[in-house]
């Protein structure tokens, strides 16, 4: 029921019509704007749901786990700096003394129960707590460099090689596909197959791929790659323990190793040229940088996630204290933004999740399951 | 009747600061909940410091509602538009104070840094717990498509006194004079 004065003001002034008109415009405009800035009149644009759609195509659904480095286990120790770096970054982490580190050893792949293979790209997520309520979180990988330089590129790598519903394996249509159009892709795997495996987490060297920044006290900042190499001597993998049936061989050595002795490894730091790229992870740094010996990263206890203090954790990148920035590298936004996302669903989800791969009694039994 | 009251400069000043501010920031949120580009992160880089800004802001704006009440709504307005008017105030008064509080509470829940600037950074106000982290993450989004749809009924219904009723309501928060 309209009021008198409207009815009458709409009979004697159409004009009124048009200012209604004009008033639901702006309206509808500012609702499309709206809904423009966060994705759903763009079928195309690349967001966080479509990313996470892509896990779940790519590995089914696994309720409150992790949508990529799904399998993992929980670690704890403390890293012990050399005080090398403090010259090139002013954060805290680097100046001599010893902080606690929170860790997970983990797969790559989006399946939390998959059998542990020698090929299977391995990963260690460390959170460093610094004094004063900083902290550095970062993952690493087992590989020297990362396949795809862009969001986009791991988004289509991840759909061209996915398992066909019908042949159970990947369609080779649909990676030559995506190989023709990421020639960074190309040129990354040789030297990503050209990495000799390890026989287990301990003796693998773990790289950060992302560039990131060092800032000084004096706000100077210089480009740096850095990686956590093994002091446990190197072995090649074998296969064998996969074949004795064990699922979980690497995560069981791994849990075995540091219930005999504490695992340790050498967070070096490379210090990159001023053409050095830092945006594309798919390339590596020329031979022959300047690298530093930050201090050495010991792990001393293991348990599963099931409990874990990893479980709660999001290895996001982007989480940096001061005197550590991000480069110009887009994977390090994407990789926030999804693990971001990644982690709302898994908390989201976390009253279904079922018990993890490695569960507490393994890591209890020192890793004989 | 028309009402040639208007709101005190503070007032006035107040209000569209925080209308910039809060128009922007729902636009910030919606668009890095969406995105894996690079702008996510100078999104939720603005985000944080942003949300902080209002939040001290909205309690000077409530403040200073107590020192410089309102003018009263023109008399022609009926009960039910009074009541309205009133209802909508109320609800965004109440998520322009809540929201922040929110944010700062699921980021401590999740056990993020929350880094301000530089090293300027939030102390936690919650235990680090997944489960009440994916209940306030939830409920933030929530409450940020509430305060959408709020203030496009405000945005609406002012529009709907300049243009329409021509009651001097409007005018009394958008004069420059």
């Amino acid at each position: 029921m309209k009021p008198l004065w409207f009815k009458v003001a709409i009979a004697t002034n159409p004009g009124l019509l048009v200012r209604l008109g004009a008033i639901g415009a702006v309206l509808l405009s500012v609702i499309a704007a709206f809904a423009y800035t966060g994705g759903w009149l763009s079928p195309v644009r690349l967001t966080q749901d479509r990313m996470m759609a892509a896990f779940r195509d790519a590995n089914g659904t696994h309720v409150g786990f992790r949508r990529n480095h799904a399998k993992g286990v929980c670690v704890t120790g403390w890293f012990e700096s050399s005080g090398q770096a403090a010259a090139l970054s002013k954060a805290a982490v680097f100046r001599p003394g010893r902080i606690p580190v929170v860790g997970r050893f983990a797969l790559a792949g989006g399946m939390p129960f998959q059998t542990d293979a020698p090929a299977t790209v391995r990963s260690m997520a460390l959170r460093f707590l610094l004094p004063g309520g900083e902290e550095w979180r970062t993952g690493m990988n087992n590989i020297p460099v990362f396949p795809v330089n862009s969001a986009r590129g791991f988004y289509e790598q991840l759909l061209a090689s996915s398992a066909d519903p019908v042949t159970g394996k990947p369609d080779p249509v649909r990676i030559k596909a995506f190989l023709a159009a990421h020639p960074e892709t190309v040129r990354a795997l040789p030297l990503i197959k050209q990495h000799q495996v390890t026989s287990g987490f301990a003796n693998s060297t773990f790289n950060s791929l992302n560039a990131f920044r060092f800032v000084d006290a004096a706000g100077a900042s210089v480009p740096v790659r850095w990686s956590t190499v093994p002091v446990q001597p190197f072995a090649a993998d074998s296969a064998e323990p996969s074949a004795a049936g064990d699922k979980n061989y690497l995560f069981d050595n791994l849990i075995a190793q540091i219930a005999q002795h504490p695992r340790q490894w050498r967070l070096i730091v490379t210090i990159g040229q001023a053409d050095d790229p830092t945006n594309d992870a798919t390339l590596p740094w020329p031979a022959g940088r300047r690298q530093i010996d930050a201090g050495t990263v010991t792990i001393d206890h293991a348990s599963s996630e099931d409990g874990g203090r990893c479980t709660a954790v999001n290895y996001d990148p982007l989480v940096l204290p001061s005197g550590i920035e991000p480069s110009d590298d887009p994977l390090l936004s994407a990789r926030s933004a999804a693990y971001a996302r990644s982690f709302t669903l898994r908390a989201e989800e976390e009253h279904e999740k079922p018990p993890s791969a490695v569960t507490a009694q393994e890591v209890q039994g020192e890793g004989k399951s | 009747m028309t009402t040639k009251a208007r709101f005190p400069a503070a007032s006035r000043l107040l209000h569209w600061m925080m209308a910039a501010m809060i128009v922007a920031m729902l636009f910030i949120g919606v668009g890095m909940a969406a995105s894996v580009s690079a702008r996510y992160e100078l999104l939720v880089s603005i985000h944080r410091p942003l949300g902080v800004a209002i939040f001290v802001l909205c309690v000077i704006r409530i403040v200073n509602r107590f020192i410089n009440p309102p003018p009263e709504l023109p008399d022609t307005l009926s009960s039910l538009q009074r009541f309205a008017a009133k209802a909508s105030h109320i609800v965004l008064y109440a998520l322009m104070f809540i929201m922040p509080l929110v944010g700062w509470g699921m980021l401590s829940a999740a056990r993020y840094p929350i880094v301000l600037y530089g090293p300027l950074r939030l102390p936690p106000i919650l235990p680090h717990d997944l489960t009440l982290y994916a209940w306030l993450r939830d409920l933030h989004a929530g409450l940020a498509y509430l305060f959408f749809a709020t203030f496009l009924a405000h945005f609406g219904a002012a529009l709907f006194h300049g243009l329409i009723r021509r009651d001097g309501v409007l005018e009394s928060m958008a004069s420059w004079r």
